[in-house]
């Protein structure tokens, strides 16, 4: 019954929040989660009579978005109306793109297995205008909340070459981090800047012939864990459905379903397509808006390494791991740290601990960036030379670290030595240590000399000893191999 | 007394308000007395507010007595159509479906009217939703001609002409989207200007079809037009379609108004006519707008035969447009958002429906009907795409005329105010009303109505000139030289009581 063979064939259709001052139409502050309807004027409401005026900075976000999407960049693209009813949305019509998109025939680049990556066509990007929210939690009538309306929202629409739930879950990461490392969105699933509408279905081949399920799409996605998981449950539903119905994709079988995250399933909203009639028509009350070439210049300007492109050239150029790489890379601000300690002549890979450890943890703990620790570049740079020379220890570097974050500016060879956590690294004084742990301990000398069973614990024994008598501060390394030579 | 500053116009009103020669209190309070004798009849307000039109006119008579500086309009008792939206009182839109709606902010126009000192007395009555050309579409009362009260007094800006024409207030402000301002100032025998597409803010004026609507005055005399304008043209960064500027800066309107247009190498004004067009008028109507060409040829102008080869389309263009547009900005009115709610339980879907089947009149939902036609998906192309096209076409004749004259010349309307009720049952014949005003709105070229002459009625017609884009300044003077020709405009009604 499981033997049959299908290829996941997913679009996407996704909204980002752009995170400019004001809404994409009036002067009206952008702000999550605050009291509903007090961040509304009369042109968000869609008062009779009022007039939307373009936020340029929208403009240039969804312009810089697009360019890191690869995408064509309109030189004239306008506005147009799409109608429909609903309440929460104040005019009954949307503000959007239609014809002429801002973007098109672009691509993201997502990390495929195995280090490699894989290119996604965006078939196209515009701006439009967010809806408010709809809450029914009032008893028996149901209220609007237009904070949101007016909203400036990007909609990036992929060619349907997406190909199992992991390739859905890597272009969500990918496309979070590139508009992130822009500065563009926020994107913040549970806050909704980010919303994902997988369209899902089957490819199946059975009997020497391919069969397509109907297409599925799914909406309510509020994290990426939620996304990747409805993607691999249709795959499951639309297998056990072709099997039991032998159903194929044909015109208005598409159906939309909602994503039960307690239950972790998608639960059918809409049977059919809807014959959706949204009358477009070119906006009126706005002018069109042309990208001139100098403008477009200007905003290519911000364009910056994108973090897969990074990522990979952590990789290959530092030698470090893909994980790691990508640890990294996960923010703009934490690669850009890493890459100013190592141009600071941080040695790469022993920074790379240093940020995934020492500073990971202590920016998660302050809730803040690695930069906004108070810790500079140079000091970690330094700090990762004297474990590179054996001047400190990972766990006492991790308590220099600690003290860095409250006095600022410090010197952390300062620190360490203010600490007494520099470490004894000089042969010839150890040696002398060496000698007298070894004449006041013949016992374990003898075990040690013997072999068998108790020279390991001996040997231990004795590094202990010089631990102790150095108060801690010997080089591991170097009593080992003194211990090593006096004892062969 | 107060007779008498009635008969002002508004630069004399406001000349001896300023110079304390009169008292803008007295003037309102003349204007408040002629609306209690003819509203009644006349029916050309919707709201008025005397409380605070006096308040105001006091405060402009103590600054004046304080010496302080006073505004282009001060003291000067003008109306607004109910479609502006402001602070005070409702704004209707003569619409049932409005009927209680009150703006939390005021349109542009208004800010600047008021920052001019201006006294605002009233809000108009008008066709509902400005779609109509007599004013018998309004959902709140009727408003009839001054000259005729058996006749209408045109529309959609009715209020505003009949208020003007009746002596109820100085000027007043009107909105034209095919003629709404021109028609009705013809049919009351006032002055009417529709300015270029972008000249003035829209901002706050109830949209009916976005890319045609304009603000524009209704006045006694051209002189009073440019004055409003003075006050009322220029870009707004609220209104993205209004014109900044850098494009075509604002000038004052006043300042050679009384400078005949002659042009340096032949010194003539060169009036563009189109002959085949005027024959689709009453005969009255064609002898006036002959005989006035014949008075600015008396001033040395000539005339010049145009082609206006795309004219005959821009009826059908413009119901197509102007609805598909409507459909759209009216969407807004469905007892959830905006405006009447239907009293019985229902869902959301019927909440919509019900209120906008109560609330809603006749024509405006005809015209929401033939939109929402117009840009379904599989007649978008056949409509709303080619009435673009033929707007495209009408925009080229007249960049075509204006390169051979300076202005245009025809009738308003191809009759005067017709008789009340008389073609509310033919749609088709009230559209068709609108023949000559149209392609302006189509075109965004200026244009005003100015009085001509009288009918064997005794009715006022009009005179319509149009303008290339922008013109307005030489526009108004071109107005000027025929009304300081003439005695047409200072002719009135003999006010019913």
């Amino acid at each position: 019954m499981n033997n049959l063979q299908y290829k996941v064939v997913v679009g996407l259709e996704i909204h980002v929040h752009l995170c400019t001052k004001t809404k994409m139409f009036c002067g009206c502050a952008m702000e999550y989660g605050a009291r509903p309807n007090s961040r509304v004027c009369p042109v968000c409401l869609g008062m009779p009579g009022v007039l939307p005026v373009m936020n340029k900075q929208a403009i240039e976000y969804a312009v810089l978005a697009a360019l890191a999407l690869n995408c064509k960049i309109a030189e004239f693209t306008k506005w147009d109306r799409k109608s429909y009813y609903y309440p929460d949305l104040p005019k009954n019509y949307q503000i959007s793109q239609y014809d002429l998109p801002l973007g098109a025939h672009g691509f993201i680049e997502i990390a495929v297995e195995g280090g490699r990556s894989k290119k996604i066509r965006i078939r196209r990007v515009h701006l439009e205008e967010d809806a408010g929210k709809n809450l029914h939690s009032a008893g028996n009538f149901s209220q609007v909340d237009l904070n949101r309306a007016g909203a400036p929202l990007l909609e990036i629409v992929t060619e349907p070459e997406v190909n199992g739930a992991a390739e859905v879950r890597a272009l969500a990461v990918e496309l979070q981090r590139i508009v992130r490392y822009l500065g563009v969105s926020e994107a913040d699933m549970q806050k909704g800047h980010m919303r994902f509408e997988p369209n899902i279905n089957l490819v199946v081949t059975k009997d020497g012939s391919e069969h397509k399920t109907p297409i599925a799409e799914v909406k309510n996605l509020n994290s990426f864990r939620a996304l990747e998981k409805s993607v691999e449950y249709e795959i499951r539903r639309q297998l056990d459905n072709f099997q039991e119905t032998g159903e194929v994709m044909q015109m208005g079988n598409k159906s939309t379903r909602g994503w039960d995250d307690v239950n972790e399933v998608t639960v059918l909203q809409r049977e059919k397509e809807e014959a959706h009639d949204y009358r477009y028509f070119p906006e009126p009350d706005l002018v069109p808006v042309e990208v001139k070439s100098r403008w477009l210049e200007e905003i290519r300007g911000h364009l910056c390494e994108l973090p897969l492109k990074k990522q990979m050239r952590y990789v290959e150029q530092y030698g470090l791991s893909a994980y790691d790489a990508g640890v990294l890379t996960a923010e703009r601000s934490t690669a850009e740290f890493f890459e100013d300690v190592v141009k600071g002549g941080g040695e790469p890979k022993r920074v790379c601990n240093w940020i995934t450890q020492d500073g990971l943890r202590l920016a998660n703990e302050r809730g803040c960036s690695v930069r906004k620790l108070g810790i500079t570049p140079q000091q970690v740079a330094k700090l990762t030379s004297m474990i590179v020379s054996g001047d400190i220890s990972s766990t006492a570097a991790t308590s220099v670290t600690n003290i860095m974050t409250t006095r600022i500016g410090i010197d952390p060879h300062l620190i360490a030595k203010e600490e007494s956590l520099l470490q004894k690294s000089d042969a010839s004084e150890l040696e002398k240590v060496v000698e007298q742990v070894l004449a006041e301990n013949s016992k374990a000398v003898e075990d040690v000399k013997s072999g068998g069973k108790k020279n390991e614990k001996a040997r231990s024994f004795l590094l202990g000893q010089v631990m102790q008598k150095t108060k801690g501060q010997a080089n591991p390394k170097i009593v080992s191999e003194i211990l090593s030579k006096k004892l062969n | 007394m107060s007779g008498e500053l009635l008969n002002k116009d508004c630069r004399q009103l406001r000349e001896a308000i300023a110079a304390g020669r009169a008292k803008s209190v007295e003037a309102t309070k003349a204007v408040f007395e002629a609306i209690n004798k003819y509203e009644p009849v006349i029916g050309a307000y919707i709201s008025t507010f005397e409380k605070q039109a006096l308040a105001k006119a006091k405060e402009v008579d103590d600054k004046i007595a304080a010496g302080e500086a006073v505004g282009e309009l001060a003291g000067v008792p003008v109306a607004i159509k109910d479609n502006l939206c402001s602070t005070f009182g409702a704004t209707t839109c003569a619409s049932k479906i409005l009927e209680n709606f009150h703006s939390p902010y005021n349109a542009t126009v208004i800010e600047k009217l008021l920052a001019a000192d201006a006294v605002i007395v009233g809000k108009t009555n008008m066709d509902e939703f400005a779609m109509g050309s007599s004013t018998e579409n309004s959902g709140l009362k009727r408003t009839v001609n001054p000259w005729d009260t058996s006749r209408v007094p045109g529309g959609s800006s009715g209020g505003s002409a009949a208020a003007v024409a009746g002596r109820l207030c100085f000027a007043a402000l009107g909105s034209d989207t095919g003629g709404s301002i021109r028609q009705p100032a013809a049919f009351c025998g006032v002055v009417g200007l529709k300015p270029t597409y972008g000249r003035v803010s829209r901002y706050g004026l109830v949209a009916y079809g976005s890319s045609l609507d304009q603000i524009g005055p209704v006045t006694r005399t051209v002189s009073d037009c440019a004055l409003m304008m003075n006050v009322i043209a220029g870009h707004d960064e609220k209104d993205s379609t209004s014109v900044g500027e850098s494009i075509a800066p604002v000038c004052n309107y006043l300042e050679k108004l009384d400078e005949p247009i002659s042009r340096p190498l032949r010194g003539r004004l060169r009036i563009g006519v189109v002959p085949e067009l005027n024959a689709g008028s009453d005969n009255d109507v064609q002898n006036a707008i002959a005989e006035a060409i014949e008075v600015y040829k008396k001033l040395g102008a000539e005339t010049v035969e145009i082609e206006m080869p795309h004219f005959d389309y821009a009826i059908a263009a413009y119901y197509v447009i102007a609805t598909a547009e409507a459909s759209s900005n009216l969407a807004r009115y469905d007892g959830v958002h905006y405006g009447h709610r239907t009293a019985s339980k229902a869902d959301y879907i019927e909440v919509y429906t019900k209120s906008r089947a109560e609330g809603f009149g006749k024509e405006v939902k005809r015209r929401i009907m033939l939109g929402t036609y117009a840009l379904s998906s599989g007649y978008y192309d056949a409509y709303y795409l080619k009435a673009l096209k033929v707007r495209n076409l009408i925009r080229g004749d007249f960049t075509n005329a204006f390169e051979r004259c300076d202005c245009v010349m025809m009738p308003v309307s191809p009759t005067t105010a017709f008789k009340i009720g008389e073609k509310v049952d033919d749609p088709l014949k009230m559209y068709l009303s609108d023949v000559y005003t149209i392609a302006a709105n189509l075109a965004g070229v200026p244009s005003i109505s100015i009085p001509c002459g009288f009918d064997e009625n005794n009715l006022p017609i009009g005179l319509q000139i149009l303008a290339a884009a922008f013109a307005e300044e030489k526009l108004l003077r071109i107005a000027r030289m025929f009304e300081m020709q003439t005695e047409w405009h200072q002719r009135r009604p003999a006010m019913p009581e």
